[in-house]
């Protein structure tokens, strides 16, 4: 058995402790440790690469260096509430890196010719060529998507769906582009010109990948993340082929596919396919229903609702990105126990979509320490949504919109939502007037039972948890 | 490597990972994508294979030692931040 098998061998053992790994994820109880073992994975595979021969250690570990600070840093620094936008970057940079080396391979064919790169790698030139433009495609796709995405969910940029004329047509023929650019650049045996054509086609990526993510609005987020997530797997796993590493190959795989059916439940989520989700430039449309409503949504002062709190038997809060936003998870939490301890019944609504990354409000009240078994599921409150005395809506705004209910005009009609305008009272924590991220009138704000209570989530809530505390 | 071999296990990789996640409770979705996240940084193993001196020109250096920088920060990022996540959710459970 020479150095190669013995390699190969530990990339099966990393490859195995990836698949252990994301199974122990799935459960709230291994999940931490399912993390470990697959972080194990990955130490043992890049610990094994660094054995093979004629590496450049000086740069290596250099860079090895370079990149455990810079991520250390920021996954130590930053607010929990700021996490989508991080997981978009981390996840661009996956992509970008898988770029960067089908680009080094192909530096590696300019310099030495296919000729004689097809004999060193017993490899096909036509695959090989294929497999770098596919690689450089994914990563370069992946790459500037997530830093887009990243830039609406940081508030860099709008947040809203971006549409103009001809949008779809641009990105079809780009798109057209993009696919004869490669498959010119499969077939060429001039390197020069497979030089050019490779340069044309990492500017196209990059561009397609911004004009993909353009059109699709920050509530439609959760979705585009899970899938950009999907795609930098696939891109990992597609530089694998470049390469020819199987270890590459398998645990991109794995995260491509992994991400594909997280993206199939938040679409479910949603009710939408994942077609409508991409191409429909939701919510930049002038809001179908609703708009003829000219009524005044109702509003009340902290005070006030502080005494319908006080006689509340049962309260439900309905967190949305707007609690995030105003980072109020901890007196939320805070509000929740002050009620409990004036014998109210106090739970929380979590819809699968609310926030701008699957799962966001969980890991936020998670953070303010808020007991596991009152994070309720949709399914399981809606019933219930009857029987609750108040119902307290915190900067969440589609996912109770009770249009996607009752409304088959709305484009959100079908959509699962968690039914707060059945409770006996709803109140409504919003900053302003404004329409929600969708850009969809609610008509929720606009029912007898509905109060709403305006200012920042946070300011509100802390005066009254200082009402509670006073009284 | 054989080709065909290869896609072999593509194959089978994508059905275990489809295999792997299809009833995840919703609260782990954001440590699941952000752990699959930093799986997905495999691709520093590509980048350090494409750092040798002897068999690239200058530019290919340069890319390489690029490629493993962003390489490094999303696998290192990826698992201190989900790590951070789950230690949350496990300190909520005692």
């Amino acid at each position: 058995m020479d150095a190669n098998d013995l390699i190969n061998l530990a990339y099966v053992a990393a490859a195995t402790l990836f698949v252990f790994g994301i199974k122990m994820l799935g459960s709230a109880d291994t999940a931490r440790r399912g993390n470990m073992v697959s972080g194990l994975g990955m130490l043992l595979a890049v610990v094994v690469t660094l054995l093979a021969d004629g590496l450049d250690y000086t740069w290596i570990i250099g860079g090895l260096v370079v990149g455990s600070a810079i991520g250390l840093a920021a996954a130590r620094m930053v607010k929990m509430t700021a996490m989508p936008e991080l997981v978009a970057l981390f996840n661009g940079f996956g992509g970008l890196a898988s770029l960067l080396v089908a680009w080094a391979e192909f530096e590696k064919v300019r310099e030495i010719g296919w000729v004689a790169y097809e004999l060193e790698m017993q490899a096909n030139t036509v695959f090989s060529g294929f497999v770098i433009y596919a690689a450089m495609l994914i990563g370069g796709v992946t790459f500037t998507g997530s830093l887009f995405a990243y830039g609406k969910l940081s508030g860099k940029l709008s947040g809203s769906a971006m549409v103009f004329a001809g949008q779809k047509a641009l990105n079809i023929l780009l798109l057209i582009a993009i696919l004869a650019v490669g498959a010119v650049f499969t077939w060429s045996t001039d390197l020069e010109l497979a030089y050019k054509l490779f340069l044309t086609g990492i500017a196209l990526a990059l561009l397609f990948g911004i004009m993909g993510v353009m059109p699709i609005g920050g509530g439609d987020m959760p979705v585009v993340i899970s899938l950009l997530n999907s795609l930098s797997g696939v891109a990992a796993s597609a530089a694998g082929f470049v390469i020819y590493n199987n270890v590459l190959i398998v645990a991109g795989c794995l995260v491509g596919a992994s991400g594909l059916i997280l993206t199939v439940i938040m679409c479910k989520a949603m009710n939408r396919s994942l077609g409508n989700v991409l191409f429909s430039g939701f919510g930049a449309a002038s809001g179908g229903g609703g708009d003829d409503d000219d009524r005044e949504p109702k509003a009340i002062s902290v005070e006030d609702a502080f005494y319908v709190l006080e006689a509340a038997s049962s309260v439900v809060f309905i967190p949305g990105y707007g609690m995030a936003v105003a980072q109020a998870q901890h007196v939320v939490k805070e509000l929740a126990e002050l009620l409990e301890e004036n014998g109210c019944e106090a739970n929380f609504a979590i819809h699968p979509v609310a926030g701008r990354m699957p799962g966001h409000m969980n890991v936020l009240l998670a953070e303010a320490d808020v007991e596991y078994e009152k994070l309720l599921e949709m399914d399981t409150v809606n019933p219930m949504m009857p029987t609750v005395d108040v119902a307290i809506v915190i900067g969440a705004n589609d996912v109770v919109n009770p249009a996607a209910a009752n409304d088959p005009e709305s484009p959100i009609y079908g959509m699962p939502i968690i039914e707060a305008h059945n409770a006996k009272t709803v109140f409504v924590l919003k900053r302003g007037q404004g329409k929600g991220f969708s850009g969809l009138v609610n008509k929720l704000f606009l029912m007898e039972n509905t109060c709403m209570i305006y200012g920042d989530a946070k300011a509100t809530i802390s005066s009254l948890v200082n009402e509670l505390k006073g009284s | 490597m054989d080709l065909v071999l290869l896609f072999f296990i593509f194959v089978l990789a994508a059905f275990l990972g489809l295999e792997l996640i299809s009833k995840v409770p919703s609260q782990l979705h954001t440590p699941l994508m952000s752990g699959s996240n930093a799986i997905s940084g495999i691709t520093v193993v590509g980048a350090l294979l494409a750092i040798r001196s002897e068999a690239e020109g200058t530019i290919g250096m340069i890319l390489g030692v690029a490629a493993l920088v962003f390489a490094t920060v999303n696998v290192v990022g990826g698992y201190a931040v989900t790590d951070r996540m789950l230690q949350m959710f496990k300190k909520k459970g005692k």
